[in-house]
């Protein structure tokens, strides 16, 4: 059991790197449901026993990150007919030079975390952090709008896993308003790269800079 | 159960108001609504909350508390905002900063949102689960995005993207947070407060204060701390007076739902370094809003800051704990209702002048008869003058301060005090001074008389806290102060 999730977390260093390096935002894009196909297992393994509750996040988890996300996300960026390409304030070598350095940061960071109880993962906190730091990374490095609803999925993503994992007693609630709040933001922040492109004609959000004291 | 209607009737009265065609019909829901909330919020002062879902939804004292002065605080801006939307003109209009041309976008998707940010709000007043309270708190922040972008300019709309991206990403870090606070109790405790507080003694203590400072940062990004706060003047100023005043509220839910994590932090006795970041970032929120108070031209940014400064008074007084902690509570109220006053007049000076510039604006005393002086008087309540209610709270918290022989964190506090009230009085009192450029115009009751409503809760604030409200004060105070 132990060694899917660790899997599962080696995976989503390795699509990290690669959301990182590429200037393509289509890649960029399908890196992030493939990141939540995968990570919609953990519920699946997380929980110790298997129960319906945790079938149901699971499919819905899959549903939203793997199919709903990437089509909102490709949908904006159809309708705001600009060059697919990433267009970083950062070169892609030097940020792929940054993920290597947070990577080092995470393991360092993750390591000297205690990790109560057995049945989590050592890698667990390294990997949070990782994801985490790559999707703020994303998040300010990355001129279109489009791309900052990528890294801001990537952050998510790497909360999910975290949550997943840590949260071993099954909480359907909780985990449900979750997703449907995660839903809700990317549809909103859908409508808003819509109304930006269509009141400036570009969604540069580098170039949105009239308010400032 | 009357205290779930105090999330569900508002909720399915925002669904209905996306449908209703009639415009007057709708704005009547949306008061209707308010009355309702108010009464069912009073209501449950008396009955005994019973908790629903393993006790994920329970109404507590600090909950009651947080209700009251978001119903009081809706129904003002239901009220305002009924009036407010019928003398909006209808279709395209001039952008009076730039002169370009926008539209509003349509009115019963402001209502509706209104409504359900109304919902939002209530339900992490009564969120005892710290999963769910992290539904709630980024449920208000989806639902009041498109409230912003009310006038559809293109600073408003990058105001929405700001508040959208920062806070959402704020918000993610607090779910960091909570997940790690599962952790510190071994994964295998449920996110129920109540089960936290008693498993406390238990938690790992690293993970716990790891736990605690992304719960910080990420609440903290909601509720306006510096230098989180970089979202907050951008939306007050190009949103309406109603959403700024509302997000009043979502600045004070926000502040609950630190003071509910801080709660498991002194159950867990590691309450002295919660309460010293809480101290540092207070009292840094309020330096930083001094600063942009002293020069500030924009009378709607001078609000702004002026809630930055407010929720760092929120947050020392927290730190400071004891009678610093009733203190703080007191000031939740006090300076709710003196804001939501001020914003609503700061909307009938805007529709008056047309203009957000201190410079342009002079005379509001004799070109306003009702909001000129109730802006004077709000001016005083504001920077915490006597006999408004917020005298009596940072009074409140300065003799805590004293009491636990913090001496230069006191001084500090004076002095930040000073300079906010400086800012704010040499900006604002001039505005109100001096000869008019505009003929005097009374304003139509629906502007006047809710601020009037609101400064008076105020001035009653000051002056007598009726016994119930004492009595809940006293309990929230006990329940979040962990003492």
């Amino acid at each position: 059991m132990l060694s899917v999730v660790e899997l599962i977390l080696v995976c989503l260093v390795l699509t990290n790197l690669v959301f990182l390096g590429t200037s393509r935002i289509g890649l960029c894009i399908r890196m992030v449901s493939f990141q939540g196909v995968v990570l919609a297992v953990l519920p699946l393994l997380g929980h110790g026993e298997f129960a319906l509750s945790s079938l149901v996040v699971s499919g819905a988890t899959a549903l939203l990150k793997g199919w709903a996300f990437p089509w909102l996300l490709f949908r904006s960026l159809e309708s705001a007919h600009v060059r697919a390409e990433v267009e970083p304030y950062v070169g892609y070598s030097n940020s792929l030079l940054f993920g290597v350095a947070a990577l080092a940061v995470s393991v360092w960071l993750g390591g000297r975390m205690p990790l109560p109880g057995p049945g989590v993962p050592q890698l667990l906190t390294p990997v949070a952090f990782f994801t985490i730091l790559v999707g703020l990374f994303g998040i300010v490095t990355r001129r279109k709008a489009v791309s900052q609803v990528v890294g801001y999925l990537v952050l998510e993503n790497g909360i999910f896993a975290f949550g997943a994992v840590a949260l071993r007693k099954a909480q359907f609630l909780v985990e449900m308003g979750i997703l449907l709040d995660v839903f809700v933001a990317v549809f909103v922040m859908g409508i808003a790269i819509f109304r930006i492109n269509r009141e400036f004609d570009h969604i540069d959000s580098g170039r949105m800079a009239s308010l400032k004291e | 159960m009357l205290d779930t209607l105090t999330i569900i009737a508002p909720a399915l009265a925002g669904a209905t108001a996306f449908v209703i065609v009639n415009n007057h019909a709708r704005r009547m829901l949306l008061v209707g609504t308010a009355l309702a909330h108010l009464v069912l919020t009073l209501g449950a002062f008396t009955a005994p909350s019973r908790p629903l879902f393993d006790g994920a939804l329970l109404l507590d004292e600090a909950g009651r508390l947080f209700l009251l002065i978001t119903s009081v605080l809706f129904l003002a801006a239901a009220f305002y905002t009924a009036g407010y939307l019928k003398r909006e003109t209808r279709g395209n209009r001039q952008d009076m900063v730039e002169g370009s041309l926008f539209s509003n976008s349509p009115e019963a998707r402001f209502t509706g949102c209104l409504l359900l940010f109304l919902a939002a709000l209530s339900f992490v007043c009564m969120a005892r689960n710290l999963g769910l309270l992290w539904v709630g708190v980024e449920a208000t922040t989806l639902a009041s995005a498109p409230l912003i972008y009310f006038h559809r300019h293109h600073r408003s709309l990058e105001a929405t993207w700001k508040y959208l991206l920062l806070c959402s990403v704020g918000i993610a870090l607090a779910l960091f947070g909570t997940y790690m606070l599962a952790l510190a109790g071994g994964g295998e405790v449920s996110l129920s407060l109540d089960a936290l507080l008693a498993v406390a003694p238990t938690l790992d203590p690293v993970l716990l204060k790891a736990a605690f400072v992304f719960l910080l940062v990420g609440y903290g990004t909601k509720m306006g701390l510096a230098p989180l706060h970089t979202w907050l003047p951008d939306v007050y100023s190009e949103s309406p007076s109603v959403v700024a005043l509302m997000s009043t509220c979502l600045l004070n839910v926000s502040f609950l739902a630190i003071l509910r994590v801080r709660q498991v932090l002194s159950a867990a006795g590691q309450a002295p370094f919660g309460n010293d970041l809480l101290v540092f970032l207070g009292l840094v929120s309020m330096a930083w809003a001094g600063a942009f108070l002293l020069r500030q031209t924009d009378y709607k940014r001078l609000l702004a800051y002026s809630s930055v400064e407010h929720m760092g008074i929120l947050a020392f007084g927290a730190g400071i704990g004891g009678a610093g902690m009733h203190g703080s509570l007191m000031h939740v109220l006090a300076h709710g209702v003196a804001k939501g006053a001020m914003f609503l007049l700061a909307g009938n000076i805007l529709s008056a002048y047309l203009t957000k510039s201190v410079s342009g604006v002079r005379g509001v005393t004799r070109s306003l008869p009702f909001s000129g002086p109730l802006w004077v008087a709000g001016v005083l309540a504001l920077t915490g003058m006597p006999p408004f209610g917020a005298f009596v709270s940072e009074l409140a918290i300065l003799r805590a301060a004293l009491a636990g022989e913090r001496y230069l964190l006191a001084v500090i506090f004076l002095l930040l005090l000073a300079m906010a009230f400086i800012g704010i009085t040499t900006a604002a009192l001039r505005m109100a001074q001096g000869k008019s450029g505009i003929p005097a115009r009374p304003e139509p009751m629906s502007a006047a008389l809710p601020p009037l409503g609101l400064m008076l809760g105020a001035l009653l604030l000051g002056l007598y806290y009726p016994a119930p409200l004492a009595r809940v004060l006293a309990a929230a105070a006990r329940l979040t102060g962990g003492f």
